[in-house]
């Protein structure tokens, strides 16, 4: 099975604090994987040295062999890699059509074909699918900024798809969401994962939420790896237990 | 710039004397240039952010200025110096008292502006206000008396900042605009968040301002400050003295 | 209700000048000239979020360089092609500092930047006659139109505003204007998206100084007398003003601000030397409860 993604012994610090200590996985395509672990365990940290917000201190991050570490995140964002913040980040001004035909525009043409050429940059179609598939038809002229908090969770995953993505990272994407809207959620996750051979790595805390979507699941501590598997194995796993108990 | 009138319009239409103007100037400074600023300019554009804000200091600083020109006078205006006038023969250079003065007086109120800071009470309680207002205010801070010093020490050290410069460089309503920018420029090239940052600004800035005229080019000597701005703001904008600011994502 | 504001503001734009007098048709013409520049800071600014202290010095590139240009009896189509080219150029590299710092920093970099460049005006005497400034710039003949006369430079200027306007409108309703304001409202997320911040940076940049450029190409045959002191400091912060006064980022602010600006001080000059005063408070009241302009104050009144 391929692996998508490859991290290799990733790590990095703040001056004297090490927010990722040597962290190494590797993603295969098609999985949904878990990143779980209790608050400070460098979750959204790996990930942002993982997608270039941030230059790890060390160690290497591969996607289908290619090295990527360092590079920056609009350029990943057009070798198929997608993400979304553990802080809601929609672009208020703009109406919910127009933050996805943004989320679109980018990975496709040149600076120029985007002067000269369609107001939408082609993204029309694909948006008014994204709109249709996460259910947001009747927001679709609002603006962003209008939505409920739940709303503009939904579009803030949307906007991680439109480029049509083979890895998407989702940072907490259940956070703040209400339980009938979270299973919408899972279903839209679980159907594109399906449908489009997506891979998926998801940072939650909502234990429910990641052991209903996950196939497999890492837990991280104090910036390292101490647990990987089922969702079953994890569950069970007394490191797991006490890692986030304390001690 | 605007202190100095305030003496000068005290003596003329006060009849106090310089002494006493001196003290009317300071006191009006602190109510307009402290309170009335902070109340009427910076509270209400505090919440819409800093271009919003810049825009009411641009029109705040207009309107002194238009107020000075047609209340007081349009030429500049003499300024009694609160010291004597001599020059002094150190080394063989003529340096002059006042100048000498005036590094004193800067030092000194330097030194006691740190000094309140860091080991009194209220100065410890204002570096708290400034790192964390949020949790000062759990802690029982009073957070906006906090903020309403900062503004009342910034009237005060600008008002002695104007007196001891006015005598030299004569009481115009133009000042503000090479003074204000020579403080920004001083600021950030010493060091934002450090008090001694700016002595080491200003000084540097002054020294290298009159070397440059001196001995390269007269007509350049304002670029050099601005040169060093640049260069400061693009490769070490926490200034010489100051701590990096980190930013989270 | 948009569209018949619009129609009514281009008959009063053609029809005025035949009913003003010299200094009137002067005042409309830099009314025109300023909303270029302010059109052109409305874009790095408004749009792009980017806070730019030097247009004003672009101005005066574009003005230098007209002045410079026609009165050596180069044309004055020339002059705009260089001045954009250079206006471009310079702008381009004003960006770099922007993709390193923001909001004040950025701010102050770009007023060194501008005191740079008046330093230069001032100093360089060989090419720009330093404080005595460039005299007797000629205008243009268009095709055997002359724009001597009052009347017809107003129009010649207002021809340029409808083109720059048009090209405005169609960059911010494409693909990059989506960008821009990505940039201005989320750079980070902006950039996880694909957007190539650093670049849409410096385009903002370039393109705004280029308006900044055009507007000073057609402030020389206006002014027939340039020299370094109106391009100082002064100039870029009016130009900030008109922007935040008309409302940042929306399309009509500019033309608003520069109105404001350059209109409402003639207006108040009945209230004798003190109209700087009331412009002052106005500004500053104006700020304090609508931060976003003009335009603002009207979306929120229009709204209810």
């Amino acid at each position: 099975m391929n692996s998508v993604l490859q991290v290799r012994d990733v790590a990095k610090s703040f001056g004297g604090i090490h927010a990722v200590n040597g962290v190494s996985f590797d993603v295969r395509e098609g999985e949904i994987l878990g990143l779980i672990g209790p608050n400070g365990s460098g979750k959204s940290t790996l990930f942002n040295c993982i997608l270039g917000q941030l230059t790890p201190t060390a160690g290497e991050v591969r996607i289908d062999g290619k090295p990527i570490t360092g590079k920056r995140p609009c350029e990943l964002n057009r070798l198929g890699v997608g993400r979304t913040f553990q802080l809601l980040q929609v672009f208020p001004q703009l109406t919910v059509r127009e933050n996805l035909v943004l989320a679109g525009q980018e990975h496709q043409g040149s600076m120029w074909s985007r002067l000269i050429g369609r107001r939408d940059a082609g993204q029309g179609a694909a948006a008014d699918r994204m709109i249709e598939f996460f259910r947001l038809s009747k927001l679709a002229e609002e603006k962003a900024g209008a939505l409920s908090y739940g709303q503009q969770k939904l579009l803030d995953v949307a906007m991680a798809f439109m480029a049509g993505p083979r890895l998407v990272l989702l940072d907490e994407p259940a956070g703040g969401v209400n339980p009938t809207m979270l299973s919408g959620l899972r279903e839209r996750l679980r159907e594109i994962n399906a449908k489009d051979h997506a891979t998926f790595v998801v940072i939650e805390h909502n234990m429910e939420f990641v052991m209903s979507l996950c196939t497999r699941i890492l837990v991280l501590a104090e910036g390292r790896i101490i647990a990987e598997g089922t969702p079953e194995q994890v569950r069970g796993n007394p490191a797991v237990i006490e890692a986030y108990l304390g001690g | 710039m605007v202190p100095a009138f305030f003496v000068l319009a005290a003596m003329r239409f006060g009849g106090a004397s310089f002494e006493v103007a001196l003290l009317i100037g300071l006191v009006v400074a602190l109510l307009v240039l402290g309170l009335l600023f902070k109340k009427i300019v910076v509270d209400p554009m505090l919440r819409h952010g800093v271009l919003p804000l810049v825009i009411s200091t641009l029109g705040f600083s207009l309107l002194f200025k238009e107020g000075v020109k047609e209340f007081y006078a349009a030429e500049a205006q003499s300024f009694p110096s609160p010291w004597a006038t001599t020059n002094l023969s150190i080394g063989g250079a003529a340096i002059s008292a006042q100048s000498l003065v005036i590094i004193a007086v800067a030092v000194t109120a330097v030194g006691l502006l740190q000094y309140f800071l860091g080991a009194t009470h209220t100065g410890r309680q204002m570096q708290a206000t400034a790192q964390n207002p949020v949790l000062a205010r759990v802690l029982g801070i009073p957070v906006e008396r906090m903020i309403l010093f900062t503004f009342l020490i910034n009237a005060a050290l600008v008002t002695l900042a104007s007196i001891l410069v006015s005598p030299i460089y004569l009481a115009k309503f133009t000042n503000g605009d090479t003074l204000g920018l020579a403080a920004f420029v001083a600021a950030i090239v010493g060091g934002f968040n450090q008090v001694r940052g700016a002595i080491v600004g200003g000084l540097l800035l002054g020294i290298i301002d009159n070397f440059v005229a001196a001995y390269w080019s007269a007509q350049y000597r304002a670029a050099i400050p601005l040169f060093l701005l640049i260069v400061v703001i693009l490769w070490r904008p926490q200034g010489l003295l100051g701590r990096a600011e980190e930013r989270t994502v | 209700m948009k569209k018949a504001l619009l129609a009514l503001f281009l008959v009063i734009l053609v029809a005025v000048p035949f009913f003003l007098k010299p200094y009137g048709l002067y005042l409309i013409s830099l009314w025109v000239v300023m909303t270029i520049a302010a059109i052109g800071l409305n874009l790095t600014l408004g749009y792009a979020g980017q806070i730019s202290l030097a247009q004003g010095s672009f101005v005066g590139i574009g003005a230098y360089t007209a002045a410079i240009l026609t009165t050596h009896g180069w044309p004055l189509w020339s002059a705009f092609l260089l001045a954009i080219a250079i206006s471009l150029v310079i702008g381009w590299v004003l960006g770099y500092p922007a993709l390193r710092v923001q909001h004040h920093y950025l701010a102050f970099v770009t007023l060194s930047f501008a005191t740079l460049v008046y330093l230069v005006m001032r100093n360089e005497e060989w090419l720009t006659k330093g404080v005595y400034g460039i005299s007797g710039i000629p205008r243009p003949e268009l095709f055997g139109w002359s724009t001597r006369g009052a009347v017809e430079f107003y129009f010649f200027c207002l021809g340029v505003l409808a083109l720059v306007s048009a090209a405005t409108w169609w960059l911010v309703r494409s693909p990059w204007g989506r960008a821009f304001t990505a940039l201005r409202e989320n750079s980070i997320r902006a950039n996880s998206l694909g957007v190539d911040t650093r670049r849409y940076t410096l385009m903002a940049f370039a393109i705004g100084s280029a308006l900044g450029g055009i507007s000073g190409v057609l402030y020389a045959p206006l002014l027939q007398f340039i020299e370094p002191n109106a391009f100082a400091l002064g100039l870029s912060l009016s130009l900030l003003l008109m922007v935040m006064v008309g409302g940042s980022g929306y399309f009509m602010g500019p033309f608003l601000g520069a109105a404001v600006s350059v209109l409402l001080p003639e207006w108040t000059r009945f209230t004798g030397n003190l109209y700087l005063i009331y412009y002052a408070l106005g500004v500053m009241a104006l700020m304090a409860f609508c931060p976003t302009g003009l335009l603002g104050l009207g979306e929120r009144v229009f709204k209810r």
